[in-house]
């Protein structure tokens, strides 16, 4: 095999997270009224149009997941194949020179010389203090004084001329789809898309779509032939690297919620149900990890993984598998620290069900306490889950930027944005300034989370039934998670 | 109310005690004394010697939690729990790895913390709630809708952009104030100036939303409407009547935060080099400190749990209808 599958542990919960996604999507399809929101959902115009880039990012996200470490050619002794050290993924193959051209250290965004004056010596055998040319920034262009700006724009024009190609092509793919599923005949349903007519805003999420190309395309053939958001300090392409943080940005919000929910759930609705004894175990417990300020104790935590991690090195066969480890556990930590708003919330709503009628009945009935919390219970609380769960996502993302600037957050050798943040937060200092790595690390950090919490709102809208008649005891919990100290 | 008060305090006991165990067990089972002295003495080339001489300097030569060779009471008191985690019980912090007093280090580093907390806790709230009641006076107009709008792309903004923009446009390009730093006495407004409007431009977003809706929530109930129809104009019922309810929920929300403001911020005296309690915590972060972390672990969860406290006092004076008992 040309290479050898590597299942990191994150890769691993991200699949699970997949699947749990994809069969629970399936089964949504088949129920009415689990449908119901989610077609509240789909109208919501802000909602839809960010998920559209959502679910850029989230592709993005996946593709890097899968992971794997190519063969090394030629050292293949008595029949046993080596493969490289480094670990990388279909990303990586899907944008391969990318990641692998560095320079020598800064340069600017679309440069062709280098940031910083070198001795060169001149081919008539004099030396000149002078800008030297960048390996691979502008490499093809014989004069980039006169040709750098003429070639940007003409690869910019040509790439949106590309990207209104495939856009109109996307537009039709979609009004014959639509057609089809409804079946109306094609032209009328193109000029209900036009006219913003249709149920879903297929319109709005077309423009959205469109947008997102004319951002794309140019970004993607531009950096084919030059460093797009330029290089850091030791070369490497900046743009590259903000494609590789928004991995590492999803798992931390999704996989915290992923590895907490389990205890969320069971403990709030057992804390709920069964009250007396149980209930005072449980509150004690979510109270006494509550009252330890959440910043602290994860920086408490990932000192400690982080110290016997240093004392067990066999345990990891390469630096990622290192850094993913230390991922998981920053997961795992945030996880421990979070789980008890939610567990909160669910003891108060299962408080209220069991005194339900349709909860007494079940009792009457004999039914099993087991049967109840599974089937009647569990069920019936999961709105607040899911909006607990998309409301922690944005937080999360940006929680560890914070946590890597402090120190504890993920492996200074995984690229995130908080590495990129913490890497580059002194370089404003410098003469000329170097701002092409925050900046990009800030805007793709706010166009994730933006989407995040505009999508979170639609889903709220959608699922609380409070919203409408709205009482304050959710907002007041939500005061109360946002003045506990947690990082700022 | 003093019997409920008296109760929050022996319930917030087993509380401490569980906070203490579980920082016992997180610094000293997960990572052994012996792991600590290699960790202090360098990786390499420690003698089991250097080791226990290291462990009998600082008093980790004791058994963890019980001490069967010791007579009567000491088989509790001599060991390592007793010594170094019950301790905090009475605020003893013993000393860091630098031989400083934990708890004089404290107390001399909480004054630069409350001098950045304070003013941000207090300009943050009330510029919040001016601009959370702006809005709620234009409600369902396009300045609302803009306001809800620019509030959701502010939550969205990282906190440290804030940080970054803010100190290399104040500081780097205007010369406005020192970039970072602090001076005691009435010359520490020049440095506190800067942080302090940072952490409330960074906290408005989330918050105004989160007032508004507070407010207008306020504005949809009967009394509301009452006032409308005895006449009054809609500036006097915003001020006189949603205001001062509206307020209730906003402040008892925000008393818990009073006590933490002691501990400071751990990014904002980062990055502004402020001398406080943040700073002081992440540097024990950074040199490994395990004894300050611990004690700063505990330190939060005795505020918060003062400040939980807080809270309830809080409604009974806010709301006349709540009675603690």
């Amino acid at each position: 095999m040309p290479f050898k599958p590597i299942i990191l542990w994150t890769d691993a919960l991200v699949f699970l997270l997949v699947a749990v996604v994809l069969v629970t999507g399936w089964y949504i399809r088949r129920q009415e009224h689990l449908r119901a929101p989610w077609r509240k959902v789909a109208r919501s115009r802000y909602g839809m149009c960010s998920l559209v880039i959502l679910i850029v990012f989230v592709a993005i996200g996946f593709l890097d997941s899968l992971h794997y470490r190519p063969r090394l050619d030629g050292r293949q002794t008595d029949g046993k194949v080596n493969y490289a050290v480094e670990v990388r993924s279909a990303f990586d193959a899907f944008v391969d020179p990318l990641g692998k051209r560095p320079e020598k250290t800064y340069s600017a965004p679309l440069a062709a010389y280098s940031y910083a004056k070198e001795t060169i010596e001149r081919p008539d055998g004099t030396q000149a203090r002078e800008f030297p040319r960048l390996k691979f920034g502008g490499a093809h262009l014989k004069d980039p004084a006169r040709d750098l700006c003429a070639d940007v724009v003409r690869r910019t024009v040509g790439a949106i001329g590309l990207a209104a190609v495939l856009w109109i092509v996307l537009t039709m793919l979609v009004a014959a789809w639509l057609a089809g599923a409804r079946n109306s005949d094609f032209g009328r349903t193109l000029s209900a898309i036009i006219h913003g007519a249709t149920e879903v805003p297929w319109r709005a999420m077309l423009l959205t779509a469109g947008g997102v190309l004319a951002v794309a395309l140019p970004l993607a053939i531009l950096s084919t032939r030059y460093h797009v958001m330029g290089t850091d300090k030791v070369g490497q392409d900046v743009f590259y690297q903000v494609l590789k943080s928004i991995r590492t940005g999803l798992v931390i919000g999704t996989l915290t919620t992923l590895v907490m929910l389990p205890f969320a759930i069971l403990l709030g609705v057992m804390a709920g149900y069964f009250r007396g004894w149980i209930d005072d175990v449980i509150q004690y417990i979510y109270t006494t990890l509550n009252s330890i300020p959440g910043v602290l104790l994860i920086v408490a935590a990932v000192l400690i993984t982080q110290a016997w991690m240093d004392r067990n090195p066999e345990m990891f066969e390469t630096v990622s598998q290192r850094a993913d480890v230390r991922l998981l556990f920053l997961c795992l930590i945030l996880g421990i620290t979070s789980w008890t708003g939610l567990c909160r919330l669910l003891r108060g709503e299962t408080l209220k069900l069991r005194e339900l009628e349709y909860v007494q009945a079940a009792r009457a009935f004999g039914v099993s306490d087991w049967r109840i919390i599974t089937r009647h219970l569990v069920p019936n609380v999961m709105h607040i889950v899911l909006i607990t769960v998309v409301m922690e996502f944005s937080g999360l993302v940006l929680a560890e930027a914070i946590l890597s600037y402090v120190g504890v957050g993920v492996d200074p050798s995984m690229i995130s944005f908080g590495t990129m943040i913490n890497n580059a937060r002194l370089e404003l200092a410098r003469d000329p300034m170097v701002w092409w790595s925050l900046a990009a690390a800030f805007v793709f950090m706010f166009v994730l989370v933006l989407c995040a919490n505009l999508f979170s709102d639609s889903v709220r809208d959608a699922f609380d039934p409070r919203v409408r008649s709205g009482t304050a005891r959710r907002l007041l919990g939500e005061l109360r998670l946002r003045f506990q100290p947690r990082g700022a | 109310m003093l019997a409920y008060l008296v109760r929050r305090v022996l319930y917030a006991i087993p509380i401490l005690i569980g906070v203490n165990l579980i920082t016992f067990a997180l610094f000293f089972f997960v990572n052994s004394p012996d792991d600590m002295a290699r960790m202090q003495l360098g990786q390499k080339r420690v003698t089991p010697e250097a080791i226990q001489k290291w462990k009998e300097e600082r008093g980790y030569d004791k058994p963890m939690l019980f001490n069967a060779g010791a007579p009567g009471v000491k088989k509790v008191t001599d060991t390592i729990f007793f010594d170094k985690s019950a301790s905090m019980f009475w605020f003893k912090f013993g000393r860091a790895d630098d031989g400083r007093d934990i708890a004089h280090e404290i107390r001399t580093r909480m004054w630069p913390s409350l001098a950045i907390t304070v003013p941000s806790f207090l300009l943050g709230i009330v510029t919040c709630v001016t601009f959370a009641l702006i809005l709620a006076f234009f409600r369902a107009t396009y300045v609302d809708f803009l306001g809800v709008l620019l509030c959701v792309a502010a939550m969205s903004i990282s906190g440290l952009f804030y940080i970054i923009g803010g100190q290399w446009l104040i500081s780097k390009l205007w010369h406005l104030v020192p970039i970072s730093g602090f001076g005691f006495g009435f010359d520490a407004w020049r440095f506190v100036i800067l942080p302090v409007a940072i952490g409330v431009l960074a906290g408005l977003g989330g918050s105004i939303r989160l007032y508004r809706t507070l407010f207008l929530e306020e504005i949809n109930k009967d009394y509301v409407r009452t006032a409308r129809a005895k006449g009054m104009s809609e500036s006097r019922v915003l001020f006189r009547h949603v205001l001062h309810n509206g307020l209730i929920p906003v402040l008892t929300g925000v008393v818990v935060a009073i006590p933490t403001l002691f501990i400071g911020s751990l990014v904002y005296e980062s990055f502004f080099g402020i001398p406080g309690l943040g700073s002081y915590t992440i540097d024990a972060i950074q040199s490994q400190d395990f004894l300050v972390v611990r004690a700063m672990v505990f330190l939060g969860a005795v505020l918060y749990i003062v400040g939980l406290i807080f809270t309830d006092i809080s409604y009974t004076f806010a709301d006349p209808r709540v009675r603690l008992q």
